[in-house]
């Protein structure tokens, strides 16, 4: 026993350095593994208190980019309006076989993003009192941004599309043939991975790139970016994409993220289904 | 005593802030993030006679307190309780067994030796960092490539800083 202290007092140093440093990696590794549910991160009163002051001044100097985005996005929506004719803006058009009704968009500015490391989050100043929830889709009106891991009662954490355990349903525009997103940090933070795709589509450099909608996050038709290059998979059956994303990651500002309202309907009868 | 209490606590509080809000927001390249905070580990007055024990598990502190603001699990917490504990071996074996007696302060030693100190605290709290973010033995080029260039920023930057809160003798 009287070793055991000695032992233990003259390596006071060492054993204190060993438990920290383990701790901090099991923290770590518990982020890997269970990324739902990480205890530090950045959805809390102090993060999000400094981030918000940050913001609050920060505004200012990029309150010209906003307005050009938004009269760029008005443009466009004014341009659709002209092409489908006034008289669809009818409210008899609004039938019930809508599906686009069924999505509600709320608002939110992003409070800090990231964009260097290897696994990427923004944080965002709506939480689960504003009616945010995990595995909501993040948009910006260039296109998406990435979707909502970690809630807090007014903060959200939000996995970027730049991270490397995002996963995120794809297709092509023109054909229809989808796979799947991710990221691969040796690539820059302009450009994501696009795998999956069959080798009998027809791919052209500049192809636009559109969210798949096979998953309850993001609705169809959802603009990622474009096809800046492409090659073969190892057994050559599948073509491995690298998309140019159309959003500027590294200057995002506000956000819409999108609420399903039908996701609990769907989830419950794909899992009656699979337990059948 | 007091007083240099409250010195430290400030640097604290002001290192992290500056680090979460201010450096970690700079857009040079993917490869570049300079992490001056560590200037607090680097500088930290203590000598052999105090105790290590609240050294180290304020290194631990301030990783931690930049993790919270940036999602990265405890990569800084673990790269800089090490570098914390690695303090002691790394100024005996850049300023000699004798550093202690002189009792000289960091801002005083002779550059080449101040050089060697302070870039063997950048590279291992680098490669540590990088290393354990990227959690994998995939990208060992491209985070060495990280390493050695994110380390040249932040070591201009700490030089800078010592530089310029050096005391007028």
């Amino acid at each position: 026993m009287r070793q055991i202290i000695i032992f233990i007092v003259r390596n006071k140093n060492f054993l204190l350095f060993l438990l920290l440093f383990c701790f901090s990696l099991g923290i770590t590794i518990h982020s890997h593994i269970f990324h739902r549910s990480t205890f530090i991160n950045s959805a809390n009163f102090i993060s999000g208190g400094v981030y918000g002051t940050v913001t609050n001044i920060s505004d200012y100097f990029s309150l010209k980019t906003y307005n050009n985005r938004l009269i760029d996005e008005n443009i466009r929506l004014r341009e659709e309006l002209l092409k489908n004719g006034i008289s669809e803006i009818d409210s008899t058009v609004t039938s019930s076989t809508d599906s686009t009704t069924n999505y509600v968009l709320h608002r939110a500015e992003v409070y800090k993003n990231s964009y260097k490391a290897p696994k990427n989050y923004l944080l965002i100043n709506k939480g689960s009192h504003q009616g945010i929830k995990e595995d909501m889709g993040v948009i910006t009106s260039g296109g998406i941004i990435g979707i909502v891991e970690n809630t807090s009662a007014n903060y959200a954490v939000v996995q970027s599309v730049l991270n490397t355990n995002s996963q995120i349903n794809a297709s092509l525009k023109n054909t229809n043939h989808f796979g799947t997103l991710s990221w691969n940090e040796k690539k820059d933070y302009r450009k994501v991975q696009l795998t999956d795709i069959p080798k009998q589509a027809n791919i052209k450099i500049g192809d636009t790139i559109i969210t798949g909608g096979m998953s309850s996050i993001f609705p169809k038709g959802i603009l990622v970016g474009t096809v800046e290059k492409f090659t073969f998979n190892q057994s050559g059956n599948a073509y491995i994409i690298d998309v140019k994303l159309n959003n500027d990651m590294t200057n995002v500002g506000y956000v819409y993220i999108i609420e399903n309202k039908d996701k609990n309907e769907i989830e419950q009868l794909l899992e009656t289904t699979e337990n059948e | 005593m007091n007083n240099a209490v409250l010195l430290q606590s400030v640097r604290f509080i002001v290192l992290v802030l500056l680090q979460v809000t201010l450096l970690n927001t700079i857009n040079l390249s993917q490869y570049i993030n300079p992490y001056l905070y560590i200037l607090f580990i680097i500088t930290f007055p203590i000598s052999d006679k105090d105790n290590r024990l609240l050294f180290i598990f304020l290194s631990f502190l301030l990783g931690l307190s930049v993790d919270l603001f940036s999602d990265s699990g405890g990569a800084h917490a673990a790269a800089s309780v090490l570098i914390g504990y690695l303090r002691k071996p790394y100024m005996r074996f850049s300023f000699g067994v004798s550093y202690q007696q002189q009792g000289q302060k960091i801002a005083q030693s002779p550059f080449s030796q101040r050089l060697i100190y302070i870039s063997l605290m950048i590279l291992t709290h680098h490669l540590t960092l990088f290393f354990i973010e990227s959690f994998s033995f995939a990208n060992m080029m491209y985070v060495i490539q990280k390493t050695l260039l994110s380390s040249i920023l932040t070591l201009v930057l700490i030089l800078f800083s010592i530089s310029m809160f050096k005391k007028k003798q």
